[in-house]
């Protein structure tokens, strides 16, 4: 058997590598899955600008040959058609949400995305501190990091209100829905703030975190919300350990335990097993965004039961299929280390035929007859989900992401806006 | 969306459909000789009228009540009482099709028999309404009156001609539904509450515009009963003013019933070709077209003001939001009150039912009773029941008060899982550090019994602390109550209460 140390590296090795082979080397766009025909997700090119200072710290890859592939990727962004036309790249220095792989044009009528945007941020920013050199390519990567995130005009995004709206469409305006209760945009807020352009106003985020609900369920005392990835995607760069916004100063807790909480509330979901699905247990859990098998209902065992396609579970109000994401567990090492490990074991072992080309699928459904003998497994491999494997695990073994976003100085005034006080700022 | 008002019932057309019965003629009635001068007189024979004419006339008060169309008002006649009735064989016939998650055999051929479900629906109706006929209101020494009254003077209504002397007055003549103003709507015909249950058969294709408690009670009863239902809202969530995660459970629940949802969705126009409407709806950027037999809308409701002569009495209102009142629930005018539909942002009975008797302190005997100090639960009879009391937790932020809540899924009740109704929760909000209860929210099949455990609590000025010294029964649903209360007895039990009591127990 494996030790988990080596696991750990295989599984985070393989991940990487759905950003070496998912890649369009002309433009550094990524595909949003390995499906054929799918497009580039903006999102996804944020997790895989992340993972290159690592994949060089790893040995994986060079710098050299790392600091030219995120060069070409952030041209292609500064380079890229800014406008209202419907099939622009992006707008006010947001980008859509999905952009065709080999034009960069916007494709699926995807929306101008402000979250998939701060993810892409993200990553441009991870790579400017990383790539700190004096070669020609690196000045240029950080030239060109800040200049795409000094063009992003937050306050547009405002539209008036209070808090900003969750994306934009030329077709139609403003999306009808904001961000209403807590959930993965503390990154855009922290983002948003720190604008040296065009930031929001300090109010801003007191009027998102106002909707948050602290809620004591299954004994635990937990700022709610159901998606495991909600608790995951800001920590995959910001060190949240010790550092507290009012908040949570309130609550005398900090996002870092928050995550750790909601960690259990998952294993502790999974016990209780409300629908009685097959496969679920102490050590087999994760309820995410995430692929599903079918946006219809199928009849099981006499039953009949409502399935989704990719969509968001969360526990313990659902949506609940039946649907597990095995990649969820390994997402929050470094909040839980030992019961995220022992679902990891416990899923490749129970279920190895998941683990295609060595990476986990985005989900996988024991309860519904499938394509294997265990069930139903997402085909392929998506994006976000390799991502944010390699980023945690990395966040576990050295906290390399976390170390290097701590030296951002824009997440440092942007968390510093938001109130955040205490530990490392 | 734009809204509109309907014509008062009395001067609106019935829509010429084979659908819908007729409306019942009204019964013979003479109205009686007015007496020298009344404690009090009631405009509007709804439940709120109603319980006022009755409290005042129980205490002795001579009491007149006019009512301009059915006494009983929207509750009995075409609101709570009907679609309660009906909701009920919708759930039975969920429950038939579902047989086998309750270790039951599903019957071989489901057939819903529309006609009989109605049938019982104004069965019950009628047996109701003899509570509130004229004739029994009499014998409690009421002076009922039919007609359309108005203030004709400081001290006077007028009704069917006759002058009516006050010492004070109560406006209770509750609200009509409102109707959005989509072209080609009114010329396609629609339901609303006010006529949807003179139904006689089921429409095949039922769209519901409105996504609040009437809508979503009446999209799933239709869907259950046979109807494939689209449910149209504009807003991104069903009963916008509920907890987020009670509309997703909802949201969740009409879908699995087959009721295609339409969150984030206008309905932009309407165009009727035969017997059948089409209806084009936008969210966003995508537009689609839906094929309906009936159109119900269900956006709000507005207040009964016109044709009352308030202005001649000093009495101040807006068509929006109805007779202005202060937290006694006098109007501009001291002598005059005013209660129910008219005037309240929450319209329910209860609340109209407790405002009442309010009124009749206040009014009769100077009470100085505020409405503000009433505990008013409420609940959308949908499947699961949605109840609240007290504060939200947005309102309990924006007033400053730090709030936690303590949560138990309905999943975790042994009831509920024996009774497999396991969807749901109960929420009760507390100020944290205290056990004082700010209010709660509970989903859960029954919901709209179970939270009356917590409306006594706030009402009474009991804590969480104390209810969790309330013994439930077992196995009950509502010992989710008691559970929330437990779970805030175990943080009590801080560390240093630990290790005190350990070291008190190493004797």
């Amino acid at each position: 058997m494996l030790s988990d140390e080596d696991l750990l590296d295989r599984l985070e090795r393989a991940a990487f590598e759905y950003f070496l082979h998912e890649t369009n080397p002309e433009n550094g766009l990524v595909a949003d899955t390995n499906r054929t025909g799918a497009p580039a997700s903006i999102a996804v090119v944020g997790f895989a600008l992340s993972t290159y200072p690592i994949a060089v710290e790893r040995g994986w890859i060079t710098r050299d040959e790392a600091a030219a592939r995120i060069a070409v990727t952030l041209r292609f962004f500064w380079n890229s058609p800014q406008g209202e036309q419907a099939d622009a790249t992006g707008y006010k220095g947001f980008y859509y949400h999905f952009l065709d792989l080999q034009t960069g044009k916007r494709t699926w009528t995807s929306e101008l995305s402000l979250m998939d945007t701060a993810l892409l941020l993200a990553g441009v920013l991870t790579a400017s501190v990383y790539f700190n050199g004096a070669t020609q390519t690196e000045i240029e990567i950080r030239e060109l990091a800040d200049a795409l995130y000094r063009r992003i005009d937050w306050l547009w995004a405002q539209d008036d209100k209070s808090s900003v709206s969750q994306g934009w469409k030329p077709e139609s305006g403003f999306l009808h829905y904001g961000w209403e209760g807590y959930n993965e945009a503390i990154l855009l807020y922290v983002l948003a703030l720190a604008s040296p352009t065009h930031p929001l106003p300090a109010t801003s985020y007191p009027a998102w975190t106002s909707t948050y609900q602290w809620e004591n369920l299954y004994g635990l005392d937990v700022l709610y919300a159901g998606p495991l990835f909600v608790h995951q995607f800001s920590h995959a760069w910001i060190d949240f350990r010790g550092i507290r916004d009012r908040f949570m100063r309130e609550k005398r807790s900090d996002y870092f335990e928050n995550s750790r909480r909601a960690t259990y509330l998952q294993r502790e979901y999974a016990r209780r097993n409300p629908h009685d699905f097959k496969g679920y247990g102490e050590n087999c859990w994760g309820f995410t965004a995430g692929d599903g098998p079918c946006a219809s209902t199928a009849r099981v065992d006499g039953k009949y039961h409502q399935c989704f396609g990719y969509t968001a579970r969360g526990v313990p109000y659902g949506p609940d299929d039946g649907t597990i994401a095995p990649w969820a567990a390994l997402a929050s090492l470094p909040f839980e280390p030992e019961i995220a490990l022992a679902a990891a074991r416990h899923c490749l072992t129970h279920y190895p035929e998941i683990l295609k080309e060595g990476r986990l699928p985005s989900g996988f459904n024991p309860t519904l007859p499938g394509n294997n003998s265990h069930g139903w497994i997402s085909e392929g491999h998506f994006g976000l989900d390799q991502g944010i494997i390699v980023l945690m695990i990395e966040n576990y073994r050295s906290q390399l992401v976390w170390k290097l976003m701590r030296d951002c100085p824009y997440i440092k005034r942007g968390l510093k806006r938001a109130g955040f006080r205490g530990g490392w700022l | 969306m734009q809204s509109q008002l309907l014509p008062p019932p009395s001067l609106r057309k019935i829509p010429d459909s084979p659908t819908l019965l007729a409306e019942p003629t009204s019964m013979a009635w003479r109205n009686p000789h007015p007496a020298h001068q009344y404690n009090l007189v009631i405009l509007g024979g709804g439940p709120a009228g109603i319980m006022a004419a009755r409290s005042a006339a129980v205490l002795g008060a001579k009491v007149a009540l006019i009512e301009r169309d059915q006494l009983g008002g929207t509750c009995l006649n075409t609101g709570c009482i009907p679609s309660k009735a009906i909701l009920k064989t919708s759930r039975l016939y969920a429950d038939m099709r579902n047989a086998e998650q309750f270790g039951a055999q599903v019957p071989q051929v489901i057939t819903v028999d529309f006609a009989a479900a109605m049938a019982r629906m104004r069965h019950i109706r009628a047996r109701l309404s003899r509570r509130a006929s004229a004739e029994r209101l009499s014998t409690l020494g009421i002076d009922v009156y039919f007609g359309m009254g108005h203030f004709a003077g400081r001290n006077t209504v007028e009704v069917d001609g006759q002058l009516l002397r006050f010492k004070k007055a109560l406006i209770a003549t509750g609200a009509r539904p409102l109707y959005p103003t989509i072209p080609g709507l009114a010329e396609a015909g629609f339901l609303t509450h006010e006529n949807v249950f003179d139904l006689t058969e089921c429409p095949p294709r039922l769209l519901v515009i409105g996504g609040g408690p009437l809508g979503c009670e009446l999209a799933q009863a239709f869907c259950r009963l046979g109807s494939k239902v689209t449910i149209v809202e504009k807003e991104p969530m069903f009963l916008s003013q509920e907890e987020r995660d009670a509309a997703q459970i909802l949201s969740g629940a009409l879908a699995r019933d087959g009721i295609d949802v339409r969150l984030n969705t206008d309905a932009v126009s309407v165009r009727e070709q035969g017997s059948e409407k089409f209806v084009d709806l936008v969210s966003d950027d995508y537009r689609s077209t839906v094929v309906v037999d009936q159109i119900l809308v269900g956006i709000g409701r507005s207040p009964n003001v016109e044709n009352l002569n308030l202005e001649a009495v000093g009495v101040r209102y807006t068509r929006d939001t109805g007779v202005q009142v202060n937290d006694f629930l006098q109007t501009t005018n001291s002598r005059i009150f005013a209660t129910g539909d008219v005037c309240l942002e929450h319209k329910f009975m209860h609340f109209e039912d407790a405002s009442a008797r309010l009124i009749v302190r206040n009014a009769l005997f100077w009470g100085r009773e505020r409405l503000s100090a009433l505990t008013i639960p409420w609940c959308t009879y949908t499947d699961p029941e949605i109840a609240h009391v007290g504060l939200y937790v947005t309102e309990a932020i924006r007033k400053r008060i730090p709030v936690k809540t303590f949560t138990v899924p309905m999943h975790d009740v042994d009831r509920a899982i024996a009774d497999g109704e396991e969807e749901g929760f109960v929420k009760i909000h507390v100020k944290e550090g205290t056990d004082k209860i700010l209010g709660a929210t509970v989903v859960a099949r029954h919901a709209g019994e179970m939270i009356n455990d917590i409306t006594l609590a706030i009402g009474s000025r009991l804590g969480l602390d104390t209810l969790a010294r309330v013994i439930h029964p077992y196995p009950t649903q509502a010992a989710a109550i008691k559970m929330a209360a437990d779970s805030y007895r175990r943080t009590r039990l801080t560390s240093t209460r630990k290790w005190l009591l350990k070291r008190w127990l190493a004797w």
